[in-house]
């Protein structure tokens, strides 16, 4: 049985890793008495997989994780309870907020997740700056930038990555002598997923960031592709402890 | 009372490699209440986060010092050099890692000394928690700066530097500083108390205060170290906590989010070791063997790993496989787990097909790669470091490790040993290629590697009077080696840096005139020593030879049994003349036998201190021969002494309660 869960990371444990993450899971869910399933093999892995890796340093409201329990130690575990179960097991900052079970021939989180909302923090800048960078790229056709990958020069087009890209306002920061402004920004992750720093770094001036919360992943709806939804609304889910 | 660091540490974060290592969070942490009638503490190992954070004395003494009602404990570990710069631009002090509290704001800095080269890391963490690095330049309101560990059974070179010093167990002696320390902040800290203070707590049993004594020199060598008060004791003992049984920490051992050495369960099965190694010094101290009691291990287990979500539980101690009934508490591990794919390690492990037995009982997946010490490559070798292991043996274990699927052996072996010749040398390279040989008719590409260190003669134990060999000596040893291995397929050698051993053996040896030459290579940002990218071996013999100190004289000369040595004020219970009288007959290549299972030979380290073995089994485990000679595979026997020290060495003899045994090999 696949169960797909969404949970939140926030505070100080916002500094771990992706790898880190998939440590925490693995001893939680453990501890939570949850039968996992492993992979068959010289060296059983237990089978959890992730969806795209969120940065070291940022936050989220939506992360996904997809678990396989063996269907045979199932029995007796009330699964309604899975998410308060397993927030309990999380280090402070990590919550699960949601979880359903999905099919197995649901599309992996890799596949099926094409972009992200994120909101983004800079500071020490005055918003008239910001929002000319922000206007600048908007109206751009392309925003052209060349990365080194593998050794070689390689020639991008970020600006088809750039799905939405606003000013929310003015914000309140510790430590920013400026002040700051928020923005919203919707990124593609197909064909690649286009990250905050990256954007930021091409803007015209250029941008840091001072604080990043991705508040959505969003996945295709398989018959309308102009509807987005959140990878538990899968059309082959259903919420867990329903029958 | 301050605030909390981590506003304005969390934007720093971003800067930095691995920024996990420095925001606590992990299960079992804990966020004491720190107040005025509270004695808080401030445990801090010397070295990164994922070096300290597995360190299970400090997290025994985390547990114990925050059960109490009087006392708080956090940690802190050494911020990495990335970390130290933006701190040091930000003018920000060391925190710990749990509420983030300015190092500077504890009663207690507490440091673990488990390796030399990590002093100059521990001059780092001093300054960066804001408080003088010398003693004697601390008021009444800085932090007091403590140390344990072993490398404390000699804190000489540091004496200037640290207001007291823990020897032993610090089990029990934590809580009586922490009395002391309450009584004097009840009183207000009056000015001018510290010293007074320090005087009280040299009274407590364990506790070494490098303050209270005095250190007169004659002709270069030491006269005497004499204390300056009257009610001040002229020998420290150290602290040795009876029955492990009382002491089931840590309960709550701490489960790290973000990558650690040894990520796993730690159960410790019983502390100390009477196989009497010469070269070890946790041998030498830790004395005696005290064992778990088996259904205490059993629970510690079972309990831990529901508790933590690990899947390995690491059985540790000296030796692991001397523990009484061994076999027993892994089967019921192993089987109590059912199929949840628990591993068991064992990171000690005797070199006999018997354990490798054991190993392949708890590792039934992975079976990636099996280490043995056998320590030196001759059997002459072998008995004049009392490391009584047999070639039989050896290949008795490694036979069996590769016939039960195991396909790379690692052997561990020292160099630049008493007497050791270059045919002892050459002898590590003829064992290697003898196991790749056995390997051949069970693999077709059966791989051992070779792991060579240079000996590092430590303080209480038969060796300390034996100089080091020198970077040159070594680095031909290794040489030799290289040249003999070179066209044998299936070994890899690796060996040590003999400029790091040499480093090691300043520190290690050394006495208070040292101070300066640690502060010189701590000023001129020698610090994470251990670390090869960062070790600097031309700062050492440049802040030797600006502070007037011979490396030849500290390191390389053999020392004589009148002299009066910079650790002679302290005691691991062992008599002196039983270390002199083991260092003689390790010359004779005299072995000497486990006491745990035949006669005592008095070498005080339990009738000084009236307490004893606990060991379960009144016979010793099953096992190869354990180096007596005698097959010992079906366990019950208790070995037989073999001979008597030859006649012409009773001059030597200090003891006559002790028995010297030639092994026949």
């Amino acid at each position: 049985m696949r169960v797909r869960i969404c949970f939140t990371k926030h505070g100080k444990v916002r500094f771990t890793s992706h790898r880190d993450v998939a440590r925490i899971f693995q001893r939680a869910l453990r501890r939570a008495g949850l039968p996992v399933a492993y992979s068959q093999g010289f060296s059983p892995r237990p089978k959890i997989a992730f969806g795209l890796a969120l940065s070291t340093g940022h936050s989220s409201d939506a992360e996904y994780l997809d678990i396989d329990l063996d269907p045979e130690r199932i029995n007796g575990i009330e699964m309604g309870d899975l998410p308060a179960r397993l927030t309990n097991e999380l280090p402070q900052g990590m919550a699960v907020t949601a979880a359903v079970t999905v099919d197995r021939q649901t599309a992996s989180l890799q596949q099926a997740v094409t972009s992200c909302t994120w909101q983004i923090d800079v500071v020490d800048i005055d918003a008239d700056t910001v929002a000319g960078a922000v206007a600048r790229v908007l109206a751009a056709e392309n925003l052209v930038v060349t990365r080194e990958r593998k050794g070689r020069k390689v020639v991008d087009d970020l600006r088809p990555g750039v799905l939405s890209l606003d000013v929310e306002g003015p914000i309140e920061a510790e430590q920013a002598n400026g002040g700051g402004v928020r923005l919203i920004a919707e990124l593609a992750t197909q064909p690649r997923a286009l990250r905050v720093s990256e954007l930021l770094g091409a803007l015209d001036p250029p941008l840091i960031e001072h604080r990043v919360l991705r508040l959505h992943q969003w996945t295709m709806n398989e018959t309308d592709d102009r509807q987005r939804s959140s990878p538990l609304d899968a059309a082959s889910s259903t919420p867990v402890g329903a029958t | 009372m301050s605030a909390s660091l981590w506003p304005r540490l969390e934007n720093l974060l971003p800067q930095v490699q691995k920024p996990a290592r420095y925001i606590g969070c992990e299960q079992g942490a804990q966020t004491p209440t720190h107040g005025a009638g509270i004695v808080s503490w401030l445990l801090t190992y010397p070295d990164t986060y994922e070096i300290g954070l597995p360190n299970q004395g400090l997290q025994i003494l985390y547990e114990i010092l925050n059960e109490r009602d009087d006392a708080a404990a956090e940690r802190a570990y050494s911020p990495w050099t990335d970390l130290e710069a933006l701190l040091r631009r930000e003018r920000l002090p060391l925190f710990s890692v749990d509420t983030h509290r300015p190092a500077g704001d504890f009663d207690v800095i507490a440091f673990n000394l488990s390796a030399e080269l990590t002093y100059t890391n521990l001059l780092n963490c001093i300054d960066l928690a804001g408080v003088p690095i010398h003693s004697d330049s601390r008021s009444d309101d800085d932090p007091l700066i403590g140390v344990g560990g072993h490398c404390t059974y000699n804190p000489e070179p540091i004496a200037e530097f640290v207001d007291f010093v823990v020897l032993g167990d610090g089990e029990e002696v934590v809580g009586e500083i922490t009395e002391l320390l309450r009584d004097w902040k009840r009183t207000g800290r009056p000015g001018g108390s510290r010293s007074p203070l320090l005087r009280e707590m040299s009274k407590i049993a364990g506790v070494y205060v490098p303050s209270m004594y005095q250190v007169a020199y004659s002709g270069g060598f030491i006269a005497e170290v004499t204390p300056r008060y009257g009610d001040v004791p002229a020998t420290v003992e150290k602290r040795t906590v009876a029955d492990l049984g009382d002491w089931p920490y840590p309960k709550k051992q701490l489960v790290p989010l973000t990558e650690v050495v040894h990520d796993r369960l730690s159960v410790e099965v019983f502390r100390g070791c009477t196989r009497g190694c010469r070269f070890c010094q946790a041998g030498m101290i830790t004395r005696p063997v005290r064992e778990r009691p088996a259904e205490q291990v059993r629970a510690m287990i079972s309990e831990g790993l529901t508790r933590t979500g690990y899947d390995e539980v690491a059985l540790t101690s000296l030796s692991t496989a001397d523990f009484s009934g061994i076999e027993q508490v892994i089967g019921e591990t192993v089987s109590d787990a059912g199929c949840d794919q628990v591993s068991v390690a064992l990171p000690s492990l005797r070199v006999d097909a018997f354990t490798v037995g054991i190993a392949a009982q708890i590792q039934r997946a992975r079976r990636t790669g099996l280490t043995f010490a056998p320590e030196a490559g001759s059997w002459r070798m072998r008995q004049v470091i009392n490391k009584l292991i047999r070639e039989e043996d050896l290949y008795g274990a490694v036979e069996s490790a590769y016939s039960q699927g195991w396909r790379r052996m690692k052997l561990y072996f020292m160099t630049g040993l008493p007497t050791e010749t270059d045919e002892d040398t050459l002898g590590i390279a003829e064992l290697a290629r003898n196991c790749v040989a056995l390997g051949r008719s069970h693999h077709s590409s059966p791989s051992v590697t070779v792991s060579v260190g240079g000996f590092v003669p430590k303080p209480f134990t038969p060796f300390q009077w034996f100089g080091q060999n020198t970077v040159v000596e070594l680095s031909r040893k290794i040489g030799l080696l290289r040249d003999d291995l070179r066209r044998t397929r299936g070994v890899q050698l690796k060996w040590h840096d003999p400029k790091a051993t040499l480093a090691e053996g300043i520190t290690s040896r050394g006495d208070r005139r040292l101070g300066p030459v640690i502060e010189y290579v701590w000023r001129r940002g020698g610090t994470f020593q251990e670390w090869s990218e960062h070790f600097n071996y031309d700062l050492w013999l440049e802040a030797m030879a600006v502070n007037g100190c011979d490396v030849d004289w500290y390191v390389h000369r053999h020392r004589r049994e009148d002299e009066v040595l910079s650790w002679d004020h302290l005691s691991a219970g062992l008599h002196k003349d039983f270390l002199w009288q083991d260092w003689r007959d390790s010359l004779n290549e005299l072995g000497l036998e486990d006491c745990r299972w035949t006669p005592c030979y008095d070498c005080g380290a339990c009738t000084g201190y009236g307490i004893e073995h606990v060991v379960a089994s009144a016979s010793p485990p099953a096992g190869g021969s354990q180096g007596t000679g005698v097959d010992l595979t079906g366990g019950g026997a208790v070995p037989v002494v073999l001979a008597q020290r030859p006649r012409g060495s009773e001059a030597l003899n200090g003891a006559d309660t002790r028995r010297g045994a030639r092994v026949a090999s």
